[in-house]
């Protein structure tokens, strides 16, 4: 009991100092946060709030760090906030790529956080269309703050982040999809809900492929510009590598060129990327191919013969897959006509990226084994059914034992009943 | 000849006296009902069935969510013969629970379950829930979404039990969803439980039938109250009629494996939404209907939690009707259950037909 | 006399006649039970496991080769330092079936010109995903490769 009280009066004695005494100044960084979180005015309160979420905070970085002024002199605003002890406060919107570009374009000071990490963003901002318009004194336009957000800055890695992939398109649509902010550019604001129909949205989106293409993909991030005409082959040849080779040896390249027409997106359009269906290739009035070539002119033709062949060659793999699927479901083993019809399905797949080269010859070698693949797989598919709907031989036999045991059975029944009870 | 010595080596080791007064002394009696006798041990044939193709079974399935629909693939593509135990033994389990049906209700109309029958009676309607369990849990194991949803959808139903209906449905599910768990649940009771009561509820049924003889339905009795009612031996006379059908039934089974084998169907994904036209077994369908009728709310109760105590209290009637039925018991006619039981019987199948005729919900 | 003999005459054929297809039926009967017990040519479901049709020694160092996992294609390589992999040969692009290009020590997809290192990472063109890993294990010179 005595010990008990003993221990109890020791830990008092030693906590007591810390309870009466007042927190030291020691972390300077709450000084600044102490006191802006108790101010009324929203917008000295604010930065604060938003801070918790930044990666700067985050990596040990403190208000001071970027705005200057001496965090020491606590409960002294005047002391605390001089300029002569290099307070910078807010900066102006013009100042702010040179204000984050302190750090960010020092590749030494960089270099302690993030030894890969680029310093170039800066430079590589005033190249950009939003860069020049600041240098032009426009106020409008996007600065670094406009979309990395202001003292909630994230990584890009941070799924929240305005700049992680799947979040980008709606950062840049803030401004471009805002008609009203937009009118003195001239330019459309339908961009966001074009890309939104896109085969690339969809892949960001529903399949969360995170390397699928957004806004930055095409047009740069800090240096963002709309790729020139001669540039956009080169723009989507970073992915789609094999198609643009196709298409840089076709007849196409020279003829786009010569006409000052982008390659790429005159067929396959910019925002509205839609995934590609034979069907673009039917010379028809509303194909791509009906802007430059007339109707009934042989190069249509020609399209619509390589659509034909595409289309014969899809149409026969799908009643292929769907004739084994019946099998399969019924209990058949489809594994092998299953791995047979691959072949076509890669045939089928080569042939659409040949289509860039528009060699019917070329695609036909293509085409031509795989429908051979296809319909004997068809076949093999309904050889399987018809396996399944008649075992009959064995049955036949079977019921044939059946019957005979029956009939003996009959007879053995007459007889024994002929026999009567005494029997 | 050789049959004979090895009976007569049997004999003088073991006393077979009883067994060999039982095989001459039953009688079959003789009448214009007797084709009703043929039902039950045509179901216990079709049992037999069920038994070893169910053992040929556990050969190749794998009860696991991952593994299941695999390997009843693999069953019936790489296994010879795979394809036909397989059908067999889905094609004989829906004949038996029809078989079975057709006994129950030839014994209740013919009154058989008077006294002094009445255990043999209940031990016989244990034995139809059983066998409507062994369907309920076989039709999970292939784990395609036909039966991943019937199943969802039935367990759901037993959800309905008033007070006990939530831990019911936990405890049938293996926990809150039919998973995974649910399979290897529904694989331990298939294969280990349900065979265990049925053997000893069968054997318990089949003793007291050989015990109490073939019952006389009442209306025969009273026709020949003078003359004693012709009989034939149940050996070889009637057995040789068993053989018989139990050879045919051998026959459509074999017929029906292979000109319509059982499919396997698409493998079961659990996070898939429930494809249009999902429909239990059909012996489960004039149920399903039912609950489909009932509106959600009757009075201040429940839709569904009535239709299943209604399904409940009728279960409990047909079980417990021998010591309903005071009059049958002393052998008069009693109208009023007869009417009942074709009542029933009109019920199940008016209800059954609309299943599948009426047209679904769009 | 006579008649008694006839009759014996007849159940000794109707006799015979019944044992003959009785038997006749239990064989039709085991012989399928037989056939089903007997091992199947493939111990159990290729979609789990599958031992590969060439042997271990054949696979030459810096090598690949489509081969049947279930209804799909894998891909086995030998690595020029000798290792054994195997990946799902499913291009993750647009499930083209992907092989080994000996001259550049890639796994490559012809359709869109994907590119896979040798541990069947994405590394360039359109692919967004590595290929799916299988493992391989050895049983003497035997290659059996199962779902990772």
């Amino acid at each position: 009991m005595r010990i008990a009280l003993r221990v109890a009066l020791f830990g008092f004695l030693m906590a007591a100092p810390c309870l009466l005494l007042p927190v030291p100044s020691a972390e300077a960084m709450h000084a600044c946060i102490d006191c802006h979180k108790g101010l009324k005015e929203e917008r000295l309160s604010r930065p604060v709030k938003k801070i918790a979420d930044d990666y700067h905070m985050i990596r040990g970085l403190k208000c001071q760090d970027c705005h200057g002024g001496d965090h020491t002199a606590f409960d002294n605003k005047e002391a605390s906030h001089s300029r002569a002890k290099g307070f910078l406060g807010k900066p102006k919107r013009q100042d702010i790529p040179a204000f984050c570009g302190k750090c960010h374009s020092d590749p030494r000071y960089m270099r302690k956080f993030n030894p890969k990490i680029r310093t170039d963003q800066v430079k590589e901002y005033y190249t950009s269309v939003h860069g020049q318009k600041l240098r032009e004194g426009d106020k409008h336009v996007a600065v670094c703050i406009s979309c990395h957000d202001v003292h909630a800055i994230r990584a890009i890695k941070d799924q929240a982040a305005w700049t992680y992939p799947i979040q980008v398109a709606e950062t840049c649509s803030r401004c471009h999809a805002d008609a009203k902010y937009m009118k003195d550019y001239k330019i459309p604001t339908d961009q966001l809900k074009n890309y939104e129909k896109s085969i690339h949205y969809e892949v960001l989106t529903k399949k969360g492929d995170i390397s699928a293409p957004t806004c930055p993909s095409c047009h740069g991030n800090h240096g963002a510009t709309p790729p020139g005409v001669d540039s956009v082959a080169n723009v989507c040849s970073n992915c789609h590598a094999a198609v643009a080779e196709l298409f840089a040896k076709s007849v196409h390249e020279e003829a786009f060129s010569d006409l000052g027409q982008p390659a790429c997106v005159t067929c396959h359009g910019n925002h509205e990327v839609l995934k590609p269906s034979d069907e673009l290739l039917a010379g028809g009035k509303d194909t791509p191919c009906a802007t430059c070539h007339e109707e009934n002119s042989s190069e249509l033709k020609k399209a619509n013969e390589i659509r034909t062949l595409l289309q014969d060659l899809a149409k026969g793999i799908d009643r292929a897959e769907a004739i084994l699927t019946r099998a399969e479901h019924a209990g058949m083993e489809v594994g092998p006509p299953r791995f047979e019809l691959i072949e076509a399905k890669d045939a089928l797949i080569k042939a659409r990226a040949e289509t860039h080269l528009v060699k019917v010859k070329r695609i036909k070698t293509l085409t031509t084994p795989a429908v051979v693949i296809a319909e004997k797989t068809v076949k093999k598919g309904q050889e399987l059914m018809v396996q399944l709907q008649f075992r009959r031989k064995g049955l036949a036999a079977s019921l044939l034992v059946i019957a005979a045991a029956l009939i003996g059975l009959f007879f053995k029944i007459r007889e024994v009943d002929r026999r009567g009870p005494s029997g | 000849m050789s049959v004979n010595r090895v009976v007569d080596w049997l004999e003088e080791r073991i006393d077979l006296g009883a067994f060999r007064h039982l095989l001459q002394e039953k009688v079959v009696p003789v009448h214009h009902h007797t084709i009703w006798y043929y039902f039950g041990g045509m179901t216990l044939f079709l049992f037999v069935i069920q038994v070893v193709t169910g053992i040929l079974l556990t050969f190749y399935y794998r009860p696991s969510a991952e593994e299941a629909y695999e390997s009843v693939q693999f069953l019936m593509t790489e296994v010879q013969f795979g394809w036909l135990v397989r059908s067999i033994h889905s094609w004989s389990a829906n004949l038996m629970v029809a078989t079975m049906m057709i006994h129950l209700f030839s014994v209740y109309l013919t009154q058989a379950y008077r006294k002094p029958r009445e255990l043999t009676w209940v031990t016989g309607m244990l034995l139809f829930a059983i066998v409507l369990t062994f369907g309920f849990s076989g039709y999970l194991l292939p784990w395609n979404v036909l039966s991943f949803f019937a199943t969802k959808v039935g367990t759901n139903v037993a959800g309905q039990v008033p007070v006990v209906g939530h831990t019911l449905v936990r405890f049938l599910r293996g926990g809150d969803e039919v998973t995974g768990g649910t399979l290897s649940r529904f694989y331990g009771l298939h294969i280990a439980i349900l065979p265990l009561l049925t053997t000893l509820i069968l054997g318990l049924h089949l003793f007291l039938v050989q015990q109490q003889g073939m019952s006389v339905p009442p209306d025969v009795e009273r026709a020949s109250a003078q003359q004693p009612i012709r009989t034939m031996p149940f050996a070889p006379n009637f057995l040789l009629r068993d053989l018989f059908g139990w050879f045919a039934a051998l026959g459509v089974l074999a017929a029906l494996a292979a000109i319509y084998p059982w499919e396997l169907g698409q493998k079961a994904d659990p996070f898939a939404s429930a494809p249009a036209g999902i429909r239990p077994e059909w012996y489960f369908v004039f149920m399903f209907q039912t609950l489909k009728y009932i509106p959600a709310r009757v009075g201040p109760f429940d839709g569904e939690v009535l239709g299943v105590m209604g399904f409940g209290l009728g279960g409990l009637f047909l079980f417990l009707v021998p010591f309903l039925d005071k009059r049958a018991a002393l052998g008069e006619p009693s109208p009023l259950f007869r009417w009942t039981g074709i009542g029933i019987i009109l019920y199940i199948a008016v209800f059954t037909a609309l299943g599948y005729l009426a047209p679904g919900p769009k | 006399m006579q008649i008694e003999e006839r009759v014996d005459q007849g159940r000794r054929l109707v006799n015979l006649f019944l044992g003959t297809s009785l038997g006749a039926l239990f064989i039709s009967i085991f012989y399928p039970i037989v056939k089903y017990l007997s091992p199947p040519k493939l111990a159990e479901p290729t979609s789990f496991s599958v031992t590969i049709p060439w042997k271990a020694t054949e696979v030459k160092v810096n090598s690949g080769r489509v081969f049947r996992f279930g209804s799909r294609p894998g891909l086995l390589i030998k690595t020029p330092a000798g290792e054994l992999k195997a990946f799902s040969a499913i291009c993750t692009h647009l499930d083209c079936t992907v092989q080994y290009r000996e001259d550049r020590q890639v796994i490559w997809c012809a359709c869109h010109n994907g590119v896979y290192d040798l541990n069947g990472k994405n590394i360039s063109g359109p692919p967004p995903r590595p290929l799916d890993p299988l493992q391989v294990k050895m049983r003497g010179d035997q290659i059996t490769v199962m779902k990772a």
